[in-house]
């Protein structure tokens, strides 16, 4: 039985000089895998090589087994893997429902149990399906940011800092939302600075320092280590 | 009274128009940010293959639309593909001056198909109703049309925009360009969509253009400013915003001849654009600044 | 009779492309150095020449003045208009994205024609303005190739300023934001300020190339300040030749100017009712040029080769 998801060997940037220094990423289907790392650590930049935003000068990226080394994001959409961007992961201007429904722009047919899906899981997002994404507070438009890559039934979902900008209270509530997700059979792969609680929902994690791997060993493992704790997880 | 409710019957005959431009306008820079410099040329040119289109086969004026609506469609794809894809992945300002020479381009072609002098869609002069139950006003026919069609296409290119999914995708890229992508979102077909409305709604402000006065091959360049104006006041990158700011723009420029001269009309949509730039340049409807 | 011909043409092909050479520098300042994208070029050279007309013509009962000033005169009259519209302009559109200074310049442009066309009293309206003389008028020095020697020391000196305000710390600021304004904006650097100074600069530098055209061309109405002369040439000539290239903008000048004025040869040769649809076709020639150089070289003929700035990127 092969991963849902490795990257190996990773090297690559925004064009300057190389950011990533030989990362390796690895998710099995119904893991949570976080990456954690102090700022400047490419651990961003890992997700977005990862998902074809940004260019891979060298390394593999498998999904189920298949080369999918900077494909286009279109492509990405449609075997399965959906991200949520930190920042600006909403349309500000269209409403909840359109915001989901951009998220299954390329699945066709009825919409409408995706939907449901969706608005089970938050049901807030039900209620305030008219309203305009951009009106939305913090933490709500991060759900319309979930909801919309759910909106594909991904089998991977990679998120990027879901947490950041939040009160305390959210963000309990979004580590809960990320382990109903994944109890669905969605493998989880996000960057987090929240490492403590992030790292002890986890399957798996990855400490990543100047584009490279430093630590990888299970949620558990990594907050016991002293020397990560020291590092990133300020004591 | 009955002069200025005529200049307002003028200014929203004007205002369509200007709102027609306006809207490719503004849809083009938000999907591809940029301003559209040849937008006028669009229409003029528009106007004329709407002029063949009627001369070639003995129809009546209001033949020209579709056939100027179609006819630009195709040409602002095939501009799109053959110039502006080519250096879309460099900056947006490239395309700026690219659109200008564009605009220069198409304004030589007219002249070299169908000459620099003033053409009309048709010889003769229509009589205007006489609308006794409003003081005595007159309406020509030919603008009622013009205002009642414009009134349909901007209904048509609203329900394109929130009941479709392509209409959807249109504003979510115009929103966020980023996310559009991510989201699998397919630009290429969203630019070209974009193009088919951009230059159909150009191509019928040229037909009503040319209805409303007469055919010349700077018809669309003089209007220009004016359609830039309207965009900017209702905020670049909304088409709605459009809209009203045609309309106004539109009323403003016909109303002013009641106290500057009439060559001044262009002065008064660019003083407003300029007072609007100064005050709120996100436009009323806090566009894309 | 042949040769004289050819050596009067000459002369006066090079002094029009010297009157561009200072355009598209006066261009430079503006977009080549600092990405300000001003499509009113024509407006300003509108008002450098009509400034300087007015000053130096003899008095008139037609338009306001003239008032008989000397060549010189007029020259830093045009300058001085020309700055004055540079500075309004600019102070509004200083703070907005480049787009809105593109649409704003072409409706200055437009305003400052209507303007020209309207308004009698100032301009003589379409009827124009004749007589405009070459300095050392009357004399042994009035002929057209001191005058070319003029233009040409004019090209040379504002060449001179421009080179020397590109490589000045002042000049590296400009180029710093245009290749990264976030980055300059947090050096503690006025963005708009800075903006400003090469805006109006450079206007100042068209208003004086418009003051150079009125001496040499005589007569001024107001279909010369049409965009495609006043402003799109201009605009050819500086990606032709490379925007930010000072060197570049002035072989741009001469070559787009020997393309244009090539095409006038060969469009010639048509006869004559189809004079009209020639100059379309001039027209559309150079559009087509503007757009494969676009397309296959945009960094134009002499790219930019900026001086190494201290602070690169890593």
């Amino acid at each position: 039985m092969s991963s849902l998801l490795e990257a190996k060997g990773l090297y690559g940037g925004y064009g300057g000089a190389d950011i990533l220094q030989g990362t390796n990423l690895r998710v099995e289907a119904d893991e949570i895998v976080v990456i954690v790392g102090p700022n400047g650590a490419g651990k961003s930049t890992a997700m977005k090589a990862v998902f074809g935003l940004l260019r891979i000068r060298e390394g593999e990226v498998r999904y189920r087994n298949e080369t999918i080394t900077n494909a286009k994001p279109e492509q990405m959409v449609r075997r399965g893997i959906a991200y949520v961007p930190q920042e600006k992961n909403v349309f500000p201007s269209l409403t909840v429902r359109e915001n989901l429904e951009m998220g299954a722009y390329l699945m066709k047919g009825d919409l409408s149990q995706r939907l449901d899906k969706v608005y089970t899981l938050f049901p807030k997002l039900a209620e305030r399906r008219r309203q305009q994404a951009g009106l939305m507070s913090g933490g709500e438009r991060q759900m319309v940011a979930m909801g919309r890559a759910l909106m594909i039934d991904p089998q991977l979902l990679m998120l990027d800092e879901p947490t950041a900008g939040l009160s305390p209270l959210l963000i309990d509530e979004t580590f809960e939302r990320i382990q109903e997700i994944n109890a669905q059979g969605i493998g989880v792969l996000m960057v987090e600075q929240n490492a403590k609680q992030a790292l002890a929902i986890a399957n798996r994690g990855y400490v990543l320092a100047t584009g490279s791997n430093r630590h990888e060993d299970t949620g558990p493992n990594l907050l016991a280590n002293p020397e990560v704790a020291e590092m990133f997880l300020g004591g | 009274m009955t002069d200025i409710l005529q200049l307002l019957i003028y200014g929203l005959v004007l205002g369509s128009v200007l709102t027609m431009g306006a809207i490719g306008v503004s849809m083009i820079f938000g999907i591809l940010r940029f301003a559209h410099f040849a937008h006028g040329d669009f229409m003029t040119l528009g106007a004329y293959l709407g002029l063949s289109f009627i001369s070639a086969f003995g129809l009546s004026s209001w033949w020209a639309l579709p056939a100027a609506m179609v006819g630009m469609a195709v040409i602002a794809v095939f501009i799109d593909q053959v110039l502006y894809r080519r250096i879309r992945r460099t900056q947006p300002v490239i395309l700026l001056i690219a659109s200008f020479g564009m605009a220069l381009i198409l304004r030589s072609l007219v002249q070299l198909i169908w000459g620099s002098d003033n053409q009309t869609y048709t010889s003769g002069i229509q009589f205007p109703w006489q609308l006794d139950w409003l003081g005595g006003m007159r309406l020509k026919p030919d603008h009622l049309w013009i205002m009642l069609i414009s009134l349909g296409l901007v209904a048509g290119v609203h329900l394109f925009l929130t009941r479709t999914r392509l209409g959807k995708a249109m504003r979510a890229m115009s929103d966020n360009m980023d996310l559009a992508l991510i989201s699998g979102i397919p630009a290429e077909r969203v630019i070209m969509v974009t193009w088919v409305i951009g230059g159909a709604l150009a191509g019928a402000a040229g037909v009503f253009l040319g209805i409303d006065t007469r055919l010349h091959p700077v018809m669309g360049w003089t209007t220009l400013l004016p359609v830039f104006a309207a965009a900017i006041l209702g905020g670049i990158g909304r088409p709605y915003g459009a809209i009203a700011g045609g309309m106004i723009i539109g009323v403003s420029m016909e109303m002013s001849t009641l106290l500057i001269p009439a060559a001044y009309k262009p002065a008064v949509a660019f003083a407003i654009m300029v007072g609007m730039l100064i005050l709120r340049p996100q436009g009323i409807f806090k566009g894309t600044v | 009779m042949e040769l004289s011909g050819i050596a009067s043409y000459l002369i006066s092909f090079l002094t029009f492309a010297g009157v561009y050479a200072v355009l598209a520098l006066g261009l430079n300042m503006q977009w080549g150095f600092t990405g300000q994208f001003n499509i009113g070029i024509a407006g300003f050279f509108a008002v450098g020449a009509y400034t300087s007309a007015i000053l130096t013509t003899p008095s008139s009962p037609a338009y306001l003045g003239g008032f008989g000033m000397p060549f010189l005169v007029g020259l830093a009259g045009a300058v001085i208009a020309s700055t004055l519209l540079g500075l309004v302009v600019g102070l509004i559109t200083a703070r907005l994205r480049t787009d809105y200074l593109a649409i704003a310049s072409i409706g200055i442009a437009e305003m400052v024609r209507l303007f020209v066309k309207n308004e009698d009293w100032l301009t003589n309206g379409v009827r124009g303005i004749a007589g405009i003389e070459r300095p050392f008028a009357d004399t042994v020095l009035d002929s057209p190739f001191v005058y070319l020697v003029i233009v040409a020391l004019f090209v040379a000196g504002v060449y001179f300023l421009v080179e020397r305000a590109y490589a000045s710390p002042w000049g590296r600021v400009l180029r710093a934001i245009r290749e990264n304004e976030p980055a300059t904006a947090a050096a503690g650097k006025s963005i708009a300020g800075f903006r400003l100074q090469a805006f109006v600069l450079g206007s100042a530098i068209m208003g004086l190339g418009g003051g150079l055209y009125a001496h040499f061309f005589g007569f001024l109405s107001p279909e010369a300040f049409m965009p495609l002369y006043g402003t799109f040439l201009v605009w050819v000539m500086l990606i032709a030749g490379g925007s930010g290239n000072n060197r570049g903008a002035i072989l741009g000048a001469v070559l787009v100017w020997g393309v244009w004025s090539g095409t006038e040869l060969l469009t010639g040769l048509l006869p004559t009712e189809h004079a009209t649809q020639g100059a379309a076709l001039r027209v559309l020639l150079i559009g087509v040029l503007l757009q494969v150089i676009l397309v296959t070289r945009p960094e134009g003929v002499f790219p930019e080769k900026p001086p190494k700035l201290i602070t690169r990127k890593r």
